[in-house]
């Protein structure tokens, strides 16, 4: 999507060019800068730009190239970070007050394995605080605005790095997904976006907000550009103990592989409420892939009408005790008072923003005595029955296929005074977070207002190969259809 | 099993809760807090008549196990640079308020 | 957590204590104080003895500059994530099976709770499966002390209070937090209430360290806080339900075990006498003042919101290496002890058994014995003469045991062998029979002795006509007399011996 003659839109092509030497990485850096300089005025997708950083990264690439070394698989891709994982030296705020100003002394090990593989870091992307909400409004450094149409929310709560890819910033980005926050933004931005299987990526120098739910992932424009950065970030890392130990994914291979036989479940008890656009592209992503050969076939999922709850009541929780260490005691901010209970008051009471707020006491209320048999308890139940679910229709079907989120982008401002209503964007996102599996949103045309839908593909535990066929699948149909990328 | 959102959390919970998470209240919040709380759990109800009592929790997606780090020491972070990051330090240690009280 | 205020207030009773009597049962060992009987259980936090903390690389190590052993996961810093030290889990293990404990699948919880030197507000440990359960501890005398449990969890950092009066927490002007020790592998070893009186706690703080370092678990010092112990004290009337518990914190030392354990139990035999009532409570010892204080009260009760830790997978050691880490366990003290006991005929919980195998020197005892001498005699010469020598004493057995041979062939008196002993520690070894013959030490054979004897009776017929008429005072003189003849060299049971065969 940049503007610019001669440099690639994807990072892929990019790449290719870069370890060719028929592109320089300065140059590719300082297109998208440019392009940065255009639009982000009215975007707003970055709490930082690094590029005095992203400068010296990108003449490092074109040195390798120039001296033999292997530069690495993303050489000289400008890769936009979402503002809660850690990079060395460079502030990390979570879009909180509470981290305003906090250098890292360490890389996150995707960050490293980013930098190892030759992408180019230009800056750290706008989030709903800690990672909770899901428009990109809960930040306290401003809203992210829908490159799409700016009147409008870019979803959440990865918004920044969503509106990044759209916006043409970077051809590819990550975000963290822990109730959708990958997949609803890349739907109403009209991007791809991946969440992995939990344990896949490393969460290592991830800024927790739920541990057992969080997992990073890209975005990008083309499928083959998030099967290649899922290429370089996953595989196991001895430093996180929930990584699985197995070699990075290999996915590019697959992409060019059909459909035929394979078997694509239809949620029959699926939660409804999506909207009628929105539906109407789900059911032409059916057709579309009952055309390449696939079989349509009928799963029930009884359980999750359930997921929110148990989502709302984990989610929370967890995140009450990892935000727990926000004291002002170590690092960001602090507010002075005469002993350290009202220290910690204080600075917590001034640091958080609403929702932070809302989701730490729901979280504490559920943990403490005398609640948590009827709440926290139940609900990591209930996440067994949904997990139960899931594992029953994966005899049935090889990938299941939901809308990813029920509506479309919706207008700044909408949904902020209702918690529950924004909590409901994510109804079809948070069940595969619950049970740890992959999935992904891949655009797949438009709906009201000329706004982009996503259409969700969800597969089983390390399943990530055949939901890749699946989408670059459905992006093929989307191409002969006519429809842009 | 429906109870009433009055009945489902009160103020007082809601101020006990805000202690343990150490985040003030003023007496204006605790009404809205109350509400919105109680808003939300009646419609976290829904699992209340689920009976799951031979269901076993699920705490992790991946059933992994016995993840070590063998014992060696690898340098850790310098001082002075963990430190430029504090709020306050003094003599190479973090500065706190006077400590009262232990977790009340 | 061991921080504390001590100037709050106590129960406002003045307890004199010289109007009680402690009356101890002699044979099974159970203590009565005004009718009432006391039941404790101890808590022990030791730290162990590994290279790294428990979930991170960086060193654990006491006595460094502040904040020199910290990485992200020890500060909490945010994105950190905790690795399990393989080491410790084994040390652990190490610990549950020394105790007799079952070692099972166990899982990590976070207790949540601010304190300043907790870096992420909550303390990862062991809650509803802890990885050793149901074990003992045999004190010397032989009484079993129930152990319900021995997990893992982090230490916390260390805080200093700056201003105020001398360090205290309490009116302090500000505090300084240091995270060398944030994130050190402890294993709390739980005790069941079956201590029954403050010499069994002191026996069994005794007995654990001395299996804790056995086992190379922790160097277990109290002074260091490398290991610390709590105490739940309470008292009843025999045969009457348990009474209500206070939890005695900040005993630094076994003596002071004793002294706050019998103090808190007097507290609350007093308080009972007056008809009231005891406040479930953490105590905090003085040693200044020797009294226990309110520290805070249970009725404002703890939420610590446990909840499993998610950043962590379950442990399940397998058989293989349980098996492993229990073939590899040293003999434990008790064992030593025992065997000490078979080989001298001296009892297992004597002090001399009890003194050799606390200085870790019986293996050195046994080797004295394999070199061929007396091991009862050995026993007695290394407790007694060998308090400076470590565990593996610089005298080599064999010399020891030739000094010995010679004193039990009569060749040296015991004033004599305890003059060459010295001689020997005092150089770090040395021949026997050249110090002996050096000093002039001739062994003095039966008949030179019996020529000694005779010119004594002749000199003294008084005493020897005394002496045969029945009065024992007269053999005093006697042998005093033939001692001093012999010039130190007569082996004063042999005089004895030949005295009584005169007699006839
Ligand atoms: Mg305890
Ligand atoms: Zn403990």
């Amino acid at each position: 999507m940049t503007t610019h003659a001669n440099i690639p839109t994807t990072a892929a092509a990019i790449a290719d060019g870069v370890r060719s030497g028929a592109l320089k990485a300065v140059d590719v850096l300082e297109a998208h800068l440019a392009q940065i300089a255009a639009r982000e005025g009215e975007i707003h997708a970055f709490n930082l730009v690094t590029a005095d950083e992203a400068r010296a990264a990108a003449a490092r690439v074109d040195a390798d190239v120039a001296a033999g070394r292997d530069p690495g698989i993303l050489a000289g891709v400008p890769i936009a970070l979402k503002d809660n994982m850690c990079t060395r030296g460079i502030p990390t705020t979570c879009s909180s007050k509470i981290l305003e100003g906090w250098r890292p002394p360490y890389d996150a090990t995707v960050v490293q394995r980013l930098a190892a593989a030759g992408a180019v870091a230009i800056g750290k992307t706008n989030l709903d605080e800690f990672a909770m909400g899901s428009s990109t409004e809960n930040s306290a450094f401003g809203v992210t605005f829908n490159p799409r149409d700016i009147s409008r929310v870019s979803g959440g709560s990865s918004g920044g790095s969503a509106a990044a890819v759209a916006a043409g910033f970077s051809p590819i980005s990550i975000g963290s997904d822990t109730g959708g926050s990958i997949r609803q933004p890349a739907a109403l931005c009209g991007v791809v976006g991946v969440k992995p299987t939990y344990g896949t990526v490393s969460r290592y120098g991830l800024v927790a907000y739920a541990s057992s739910l969080d997992q990073m992932g890209p975005f990008s424009t083309d499928v083959r550009d998030s099967a290649l950065v899922l290429e370089a970030i996953s595989g196991h890392d001895p430093m996180d103990s929930t990584s699985i130990p197995q070699a990075p994914l290999s996915l590019q291979h697959v992409l060019s592989q059909g459909v035929e036989g394979l078997r694509v479940g239809r949620i029959t008890d699926m939660p409804s409420g999506a909207d009628p656009d929105v539906t109407a592209r789900l059911e032409a992503a059916f057709d579309a892939l009952k055309a390449a050969g696939a079989k349509i076939v009928d799963v029930e999922m009884p359980s999750m009408k359930y997921a929110l709850t148990a989502y709302y009541l984990i989610a929370p929780a967890e995140a009450s005790s990892n935000l727990a260490r926000y004291d002002g005691v170590r690092y960001g901010l602090r507010v002075n008072a005469t002993d350290t209970n009202a220290m910690y008051s204080a600075t917590r009471t001034a640091g958080f923003g609403e929702e932070v707020k809302r989701r730490i006491m729901l979280g504490t209320y559920a943990l403490s005595a005398g609640y948590y048999d009827a709440y926290y308890g139940k609900a990591l139940k209930v996440r067994r029955l949904i997990s139960d679910d899931f594992a029953r229709a994966y005899t049935k079907a090889d990938v299941l296929l939901t809308p990813t989120s029920p509506i479309v982008a919706f207008p700044v401002g909408e949904k902020s005074d209702d918690p529950l209503a924004m909590y409901l964007c994510d109804i079809y996102t948070i069940p595969t977070n619950l049970a740890g599996h992959p999935a992904m949103s891949v655009p797949f045309g438009t709906g009201a207002h000329g706004l982009p839908v996503g259409v969700q593909i969800l597969a089983p535990t390390l399943g990530e190969q055949v939901m890749f066929k699946v989408a670059a699948s459905l992006e093929r149909s989307m191409i002969a259809a006519g429809g842009a990328k | 099993m429906s109870e009433s959102p009055s009945e489902r959390i009160s103020a007082e919970v809601v101020v006990k809760v805000s202690r343990l998470a150490r985040l003030d209240v003023t007496p204006d919040e605790v009404q809205r807090i109350t509400t919105q709380m109680a808003g939300m759990l009646e419609h976290f109800a829904d699992i209340d008549a689920l009976d799951l009592s031979d269901v076993e929790p699920m705490t992790q997606p991946y059933p992994l196990s016995n993840v070590f780090r063998e014992d060696v020491v690898v340098t850790g972070l310098d001082r002075e640079e963990v430190l430029a990051n504090a709020p306050a330090a003094e003599d190479g240690r973090f500065r706190v308020p006077p400590i009262v009280g232990l977790d009340g | 957590m061991t921080t504390a205020d001590s100037k709050t207030q106590d129960s406002g009773i003045q307890y004199d204590m010289s109007k009680n009597e402690i009356k101890v049962a002699p044979n099974d060992g159970s203590y009565l104080l005004d009718g009432y009987e006391l039941v404790c259980g101890l808590e022990v936090h030791v730290e162990l003895a590994t290279a790294t903390k428990l979930f991170s690389a960086s060193a654990n190590r006491f006595g460094d500059d502040p904040n020199t052993h910290i990485d992200p996961v020890t500060l909490g810093l945010p994105g950190a994530l905790p690795v399990l030290n393989r080491q410790a889990v084994e040390l652990a293990m190490r610990i549950g099976l020394a105790l007799n404990c079952k070692v099972q699948p166990s899982t990590f919880h976070r207790k949540n709770y601010f304190y300043p030197d907790m870096p992420k507000a909550y303390q990862i440990s062991q809650y509803d499966q802890p990885i050793n359960v149901d074990g003992w501890l045999e004190l010397p005398g032989g009484k079993s002390i129930g152990v319900e449990r021995a997990h893992l969890e982090e230490d916390t950092g260390k805080s200093t209070h700056i201003g105020g009066t001398g360090g205290r927490i309490h009116g302090s002007d500000y505090s300084l937090i240091d995270f060398n020790r944030a994130g050190v592998p402890l294993v709390e070893i739980v005790g069941r209430p079956d201590i029954a009186s403050p010499e069994e706690a002191r026996q069994y703080v005794t007995e654990l360290r001395q299996i804790l370092v056995a086992v190379g678990a922790s160097d277990a010092k109290m002074e260091e806080g490398s290991m610390r112990c709590d105490a739940n004290v309470s008292v009843r009337k025999p045969g009457a339900p348990l009474g209500i518990r206070c939890e005695i914190k900040n005993v630094n030392s076994v003596r002071s075990l004793g002294r706050a354990i019998e103090y808190e139990a007097r507290r609350q035999i007093v308080l009972l006498e007056a008809g009231e009532k005891i406040r479930q409570e953490t105590r905090h010892w003085d040693e200044t003042d020797g009294r226990t204080h309110t520290l805070r009260s249970k009725e404002d009760a703890d939420d610590y919101r446990y909840f499993l830790e998610p950043d962590l997978v379950p442990l399940n050691p397998d058989q293989a290496w349980i098996d492993a880490v229990r073939a590899a366990l040293p003999m434990l003290p008790r064992e030593r002890r025992l065997r000490l006991s078979q080989a001298t005929g001296a009892p297992a919980d004597g002090e001399a058994i009890m003194v050799v195998v606390e200085r870790g020197q019986d293996d050195y005892v046994m080797s004295v014995g394999e070199a061929g001498a007396d091991v009862a005699r050995a026993l007695v010469h290394v407790k007694e003469a060998f308090a400076e020598q470590g565990a593996n004493p610089t005298v080599p057995a064999a010399d020891l045991a030739q000094m010995i041979i010679m004193e039990t062939g009569g060749k040296l008196t015991s004033t004599q062998a305890k003059t060459v002993l010295a001689e020997i520690v005092a150089n770090g070894g040395g021949d026997a029979v050249a110090i002996a013959a050096a000093k002039g030490f001739e062994a003095m054979d039966n008949s030179a002795l019996e020529a000694v004897v005779d010119q004594v009776i002749a000199e003294q017929a008084e005493a020897w006509s005394k002496y045969c008429g029945g009065e024992q005072k007269a053999m005093g003189a006697l042998v005093g007399a033939i001692m001093k003849a012999s010039q130190g060299k007569a082996d004063g049971k042999a005089v004895t011996a030949l005295l009584l065969a005169k007699k006839g």
